[in-house]
């Protein structure tokens, strides 16, 4: 590992090394202090629940009933951490990549493939999960979480003293993000507006081909300051840590002591997306030390070792993640391609003459073909 | 009826002052809006009035102020925002037209985004470059956009109040040209009961030899083509699109069957125009009714020139005047 510039592991919060160690850290032991062995096991079932989700996708990508999918292999306690570290009423603008957040916020990870299957451009209602669709232009949506932000503050919903009030956003994007004009304008209207937001950075260490070296010559948290923005560098494959931090962040939005920037520093084990081969640009003996610092394999050397991970559990989730994978495979087999004229649903809230006329002439031109819809 | 006669932007300002009465959760957000009022003062007054959480001086970075309405939006909020020119928007357009235009649609249905973008926009003030753009067909282009453009204060007025009601995003175009043009305001008229709102073109002045088509800064231009073509004995019909995105070509094409012959004039350059929209509809509904081709008039397949050149670029009283002589020739 590099000892300066943006991969460097300097500063990083720990609380669980790669051996599955507990260490103590000074400023976030506590956050993490009233987390039981019971706890403990449900991050760890979180985690590898996601991982199968994950593997099932790309293996029904594989065979062609996805037309894309996009890992999120070994972010899982990047993802979780965070996510569990949320309150009901906060909300999370999220980029494409978090499926192990999604999880967290109660949305059943099967409705995550609509949009991959290409029958949905998004899959969920956002309210519902106070999880808002996935965005694939690259950083656009840590606006609309600064944004949200904004509305909250002018609701009343930030230090108020009310846990069931106080309402933090959190928005995540990667390394690359960090390189695009609205992350940093996002860094800008969070600051001067003092919202309360979480800006989580995984920097998962490449933006498909390129490195985070293409996007920084510093370690990414330290653009925070700059900005007026307190950041923390955290392991982002230690549970507990990203936990931990989270948990001070949303603390701090919601009690109205402003934004934070987060930087997990991950990596992914896996592909961009299913279209990626990072065999072109990347060694194995890269992959090879990331694959030792598993964020699963940490936790479950700990629970291991503390004697909390007993067979019956094991089999139970082992038996938990068969299940979740064949519901994955059947729910996304049965997937039809929706009705042709839902093409024109929803363009406009009001009518609109143009598509009106463009769905009449075109359910007219359907109606032409004998047999009904012509396809 | 309290009829008031006031510019066209203190008749914005009037309508903005509305909406922010009306609805506690409309917003003002842009550069220099609060305590200046905008540059061309269209928001003076409302910072004291209502408030700076309310009339919001934003960083200044487009992409930004769209981003964050956005975000309001879906908190509840609706956001009115203010780009200062026309020539900066472009730092707005993936905000615009891969987030704002398209959640609606991609959320099917399910969240509402409205958001209102006011853009100055046109030329005739000489101003430095970047300061006298026509793009509202960039964003009429694109589905999810409703793209609108009052020519008097009236429906200035009144338009603008329409767009902050609406549960669709708008693109609000300002001829800045005409900002400090006088008209009667009717204040009392509820902006909301009208039939077509923000989906009507109007037949401005009756006519039977030529059908003038114009939107916003030409409108006053087309009135006074109908005015010096009156002198020489022809009846030009001057039609007001007020919204580019719809098109209400069913107003348009109902004039063009009386009269067999059309003209569309634009400040936007005429490639890929307002002007061939129309153009290619009239043409596939009124073919049968054509005396002659349908004409365009408007800006060249050039950058904006610079200010001493202007009047020339500009389509004028002349040059509209020389298109209606050449459609009636035909």
């Amino acid at each position: 590992m590099s000892t300066s510039g943006p991969l460097t592991d300097d500063g990083l919060v720990q609380l669980l090394t790669p051996a599955g160690e507990r260490v103590d850290h000074p400023g976030y032991s506590a956050r993490v202090a009233h987390l039981d062995a019971d706890a403990l096991r449900g991050l760890y079932r979180d985690m590898v629940l996601v991982r199968r989700f994950d593997t099932e996708a790309t293996a029904l990508q594989r065979q062609g009933e996805l037309g894309l999918w996009a890992q999120s292999l070994g972010q899982e306690a990047a993802q979780v951490g965070s996510g569990r570290a949320l309150a009901p009423q906060d909300y999370v603008f999220p980029s494409y990549r978090e499926h192990g957040v999604a999880h967290t916020r109660g949305l059943d990870l099967t409705q995550l493939l609509q949009l991959f299957r290409g029958v949905d451009h998004g899959g969920w209602d956002p309210e519902e999960f106070n999880f808002h669709l996935y965005t694939l232009v690259i950083g656009s949506h840590t606006l609309h979480a600064t944004g949200y932000a904004m509305g909250v503050q002018r609701d009343g919903a930030v230090g108020t003293g009310d846990p069931e009030r106080d309402t933090a956003v959190v928005t995540y994007f990667g390394d690359g993000a960090t390189a695009q004009g609205d992350v940093n304008e996002a860094l800008v209207f969070a600051a001067v507006n003092n919202a309360p937001l979480v800006l989580f950075l995984q920097n998962n260490q490449w933006a498909i081909s390129e490195p985070t070296t293409r996007q920084a010559r510093v370690p990414l948290a330290a653009r925070g300051p700059g900005f007026g923005v307190p950041s923390v560098r955290v392991d982002g494959n230690d549970v507990l840590a990203t936990y931990a931090v989270t948990a001070e962040a949303l603390e701090r939005a919601r009690s109205g002591g402003g934004p934070t920037l987060v930087e997990a520093f991950t990596y992914r084990m896996g592909a961009h997306t299913t279209s990626d081969d990072p065999s072109r640009y990347r060694s194995a003996a890269e992959e090879d030390y990331w694959r030792q610092r598993d964020p699963i394999d940490r936790l479950e050397k700990h629970l291991a070792a503390t004697g909390e991970l007993s067979e019956e559990f094991r089999a139970g989730l082992a038996a938990e993640a068969d299940a979740l994978g064949e519901r994955v495979r059947t729910f996304v087999r049965a997937l039809g391609r929706p009705a042709t004229s839902t093409m024109f649903d929803h363009v406009y809230a009001t009518p609109h003459s143009v598509v009106d006329a463009e769905r009449a002439w075109f359910e007219r031109y359907e109606a032409s073909f004998a047999g009904g819809e012509h396809r | 009826m309290s009829t008031q006669r006031m510019t066209f932007a203190k008749a914005i300002n009037a309508g903005l002052r509305a909406a922010l009465e009306r609805d506690p959760k409309v917003l003002l957000m842009g550069e220099d809006i609060g305590a200046l009022g905008g540059v061309f003062r269209v928001t003076d007054g409302l910072a004291k009035d209502f408030g700076t959480d309310r009339v919001v001086d934003t960083p200044l970075a487009e992409s930004g102020i769209v981003g964050t309405a956005i975000g309001l939006a879906l908190r509840g909020y609706r956001p009115v925002c203010e780009i200062q020119f026309d020539g900066f928007i472009f730092p707005a357009f993936d905000q615009i037209t891969t987030q704002l235009s398209k959640m609606h649609y991609r959320s099917r249905g399910r969240l509402n985004l409205p958001v209102v973008i006011r853009v100055p926009f046109g030329g005739g003030i000489g101003a430095v470059e970047h300061h006298s753009e026509s793009p509202e067909v960039l964003f009429a282009h694109t589905a999810g956009l409703r793209v609108v453009s009052p020519s008097d204060p009236q429906d200035a007025y009144t338009m603008i109040q329409q767009a902050v009601a609406s549960p669709d995003p708008v693109m609000f175009f300002e001829p800045k040209g005409r900002y400090w043009e006088k008209g009667d305001v009717d204040t009392d008229a509820d902006p909301l009961a009208a039939d077509s709102v923000l989906d009507g073109a109007r037949v401005l002045r009756p006519g039977t030899d030529v059908t003038l088509v114009a939107h916003g800064p030409t409108v006053a231009t087309a009135l006074r083509v109908a005015e010096a073509a009156a002198a020489e004995g022809r009846s030009v019909e001057v039609v007001d699109l007020r919204t580019i995105s719809p098109l209400d070509i069913t107003t348009v094409a109902e004039s063009v069957r009386r009269t067999g012959r059309c003209v569309v004039v634009h400040e936007a350059p005429v490639l890929y125009g307002t002007g061939a929209e129309v153009a290619a509809r009239v043409t596939e509904e009124c073919f049968y009714h054509l005396e002659a081709p349908v004409l365009r008039v408007g800006g060249f397949h050039t950058p904006y020139p610079v200010a001493k050149l202007e009047h020339e670029y500009l389509p004028g009283l002349d040059r509209v005047l020389d298109a209606v002589d050449r459609v009636l020739a035909a």
